[in-house]
């Protein structure tokens, strides 16, 4: 009895030994950990993947939304965070963190108006915040007649579509709203997720551009890359210069180059409304958080040296999947506030 | 090895087994403290209020169960409103009436249908049946009933009507296994002698079968809310997620556990993330007022057809 009692007690030993074993970083190679937003995940799990067969360096990265992301890197659980809402340069320096932009999306209306195909409807940004602040209510609005001549426009309940989840998203959506409209700024505001004066909510891009698909007379937003998936009706937009764009790589782009980049301070840069003849209004980056203090030379600087990697080789796997990569000058401007601000017991990290 | 099996393990077992009871309420405190602990600074701020406030505004930090409480309990209503006659006819068919192969293939069937992750039955209800609900039943509706409250407003499908029609379909199979299984445990005899007697297959129902089993069948129906009150993946797939109190079924609603997944990953401000954790310590206490209610109601109806038995 005893005796089998031991071999059992044993075998367990052996069990756990093993297993402890087979976990332990030094047999599975460098491992990467991040956390956060969902809205890049596309793109930074194509290049872990990548970076992977170059150079053995394995990523995981675990799309919990930015406020895990935030919460996870504050907690110090990952290498580092990943967030759609950028922190202010106070956040920043209270918890000992640097935040760089790692690429740019574009958020697009999208719509469900039976008789009108993509990229025909015009809408102004006053009508878009009005549409979404409940204001205006059917598709024959004088309103939205008034910018669509020779568009015909059914007599048809609008529904509002909106994230039912706090989103890097609708971060960026009622940015633009709060910029383009007073009442929007101050009954909805600008937020993660907001008070919505109307409308119901879907669960994640996917979800809006389902609910989007199935209620006629929708209009929601969703990421560029869920509208073309997805192949939803996107409409135009007017922007600062008064020109109606549509949503393309071409017009994110535009967007993100007019922006000042070297004066925003902790990189905080939002790039809604922003001006140009072709910019995209509702174009957003999504920024990486990681800390400024670091505690193992090798980690942090395996940790960069991904994201390096990522500007230099990473444009034609982000453009094929629909998100736009940061501008050269922007990203000596990031590998500058590595150099400078990324430290293990005072000594700089990178190069 | 004969001697040692003579060994008296009750003391054993029985500190083994009040182990695991304390284990249980120890489990049960620590959640309740956990979450009081978690939502003291929503508590705080809101106090009392926060059960009856209906605004729900995280940009400029203003919380209220109201609407997340009302969609919970409207939702698990319409639900347990279906489902409860339903699962009683479909058990009373099958163990009553029906032929023993197609009892067999229909109490398979259903046993199935309780294997099923509720995830599936949200994307069904969203891809399937809301379109279904907004292009036939919801028009029709408002047409025979014009101008009750319940049935207006733009059939888009989603919302309160659909969640709790899909949580009926959840919970039925629970009622209807349970209740199956208790009709089964009527003894033949008595059934019997009341057939022997003249009573029709009605009177045996009525006045035999649901007397016998009606504890068990309180008891499943209370499974049945269990499951329905908590459901979160299927209801927040077809509810329409919205944070406001409306008369109309076809409105969008939300509930405490749709909230809750929500929004607890984007919750990166401290108040907010209190107030969703002081939404879940709701939903606790929810939970265990029907506990009581349902603890209550078996000892009553116990009580009541004692006599019967």
């Amino acid at each position: 009895m005893d005796k089998k009692r031991n071999n059992l007690f044993h075998i367990i030993l052996i069990a756990l030994t093993a297993l402890l074993v087979s976990t332990s970083p030094a047999l599975a190679g460098v491992t990467i950990n991040g956390a956060g937003a969902t809205f890049p995940y596309p793109v930074y799990a194509q290049w872990a993947w990548l970076y992977n067969k170059d150079t053995g360096v394995k990523l995981n990265y675990q799309s919990i939304g930015s406020g895990g992301g935030i919460r996870q890197i504050k907690a110090k659980t990952v290498d580092f965070g990943a967030s759609d809402a950028p922190l202010q340069a106070a956040q920043l320096n209270e918890a000992g963190l640097l935040q760089f932009p790692m690429v740019i999306g574009g958020v697009v209306p999208v719509i469900n108006v039976p008789g009108v195909t993509a990229g025909k409807l015009k809408l102004s940004a006053t009508t878009l915040a009005d549409i979404f602040l409940g204001k205006i209510s059917a598709w024959n609005d004088a309103a939205i007649v008034k910018e669509n001549p020779g568009l015909v426009l059914p007599d048809t309940a609008i529904t509002v579509v909106h994230r039912a989840d706090g989103s890097g998203t609708t971060w960026i959506f009622t940015s633009y709203l709060s910029k383009v409209s007073a009442e929007w700024r101050n009954s909805a505001g600008h937020a993660k997720s907001v008070k919505w004066p109307t409308g119901v909510g879907g669960k994640g891009n996917a979800g809006v551009a389902a609910y989007v698909q199935r209620i006629k007379g929708a209009i929601g937003y969703v990421e560029y890359a869920y509208a073309l998936q997805n192949k939803l009706n996107y409409s135009l937009l007017q922007n600062q210069a008064g020109k109606y764009v549509a949503p393309t790589i071409a017009t994110f782009q535009a967007a993100a180059s007019n922006a000042d980049w070297a004066k925003a301070d902790g990189f905080y840069l939002v790039l809604t409304d922003q001006p140009g003849q072709d910019s995209w209004p509702i174009t957003g980056a999504s920024f990486i958080l990681v800390y400024k203090e670091q505690a193992k030379a090798e980690m942090a600087k395996e940790v960069l040296n991904f994201f390096d990697w990522c500007y230099r080789k990473g444009d034609e796997t982000a453009e094929k999947l629909d998100y736009v990569p940061m501008p050269k000058s922007v990203v000596s401007l990031v590998e500058k506030a590595w150099r400078e601000q990324i430290k293990v017991a005072g000594k700089p990290v990178w190069p | 090895m004969q001697t040692k099996s003579h060994i008296n393990f009750d003391p054993a077992f029985r500190w083994l087994t009040l182990a695991g009871g304390l284990a249980i309420l120890f489990l049960v405190g620590s959640i309740c403290y956990t979450l009081i602990i978690g939502a003291m600074p929503a508590l705080k701020k809101f106090g009392i209020g926060f059960l009856f406030s209906q605004s729900w505004d995280p940009a400029f930090k203003e919380f209220g169960a109201l609407s997340s409480v009302y969609g919970t309990l409207v939702s698990t209503a319409i639900g347990m409103l279906i489902a409860v006659p339903l699962s009683l006819v479909i058990a009373l068919f099958l163990v009553e009436l029906a032929p023993p192969a197609v009892s067999r293939l229909v109490g398979g069937a259903i046993e199935l249908l309780a294997a099923i992750p509720s995830i599936i039955y949200g994307m069904w209800g969203l891809f399937v049946f809301a379109p279904f609900l907004a292009d036939h039943v919801q028009p029709w509706l408002t047409s025979v009933a014009p101008g009750l409250p319940l049935f207006q407003g733009p059939p888009i499908g989603i919302g309160m009507l659909a969640a709790g029609i899909i949580l009926a379909l959840m919970v039925l199979p629970f009622i209807t296994s349970v209740t199956r299984d208790v009709f089964q445990m009527v003894p033949e005899v008595v059934k019997e002698s009341a057939y022997g007697m003249g009573s029709t297959t009605w009177e045996v129902t009525r006045k035999v079968t649901l007397p016998y089993g009606i504890q068990g069948v309180v008891g499943a129906c209370f499974l049945g809310l269990g499951r329905a009150i908590g459901e979160t993946m299927a209801v927040t797939f077809v509810i329409g997620n919205r944070h406001e109190i409306s008369a109309s079924l076809f409105a969008a609603g939300n509930s405490i556990a749709s909230t809750l997944a929500n929004e607890f990953t984007e919750a990166s401000d401290d108040l907010y993330l209190a107030a969703l954790i002081e939404l879940g310590l709701v939903l606790f206490g929810i939970t265990l007022v029907i506990q009581f209610i349902a603890r209550w109601w078996l000892r009553r109806t116990a009580r009541k057809l004692g006599a019967v038995r």
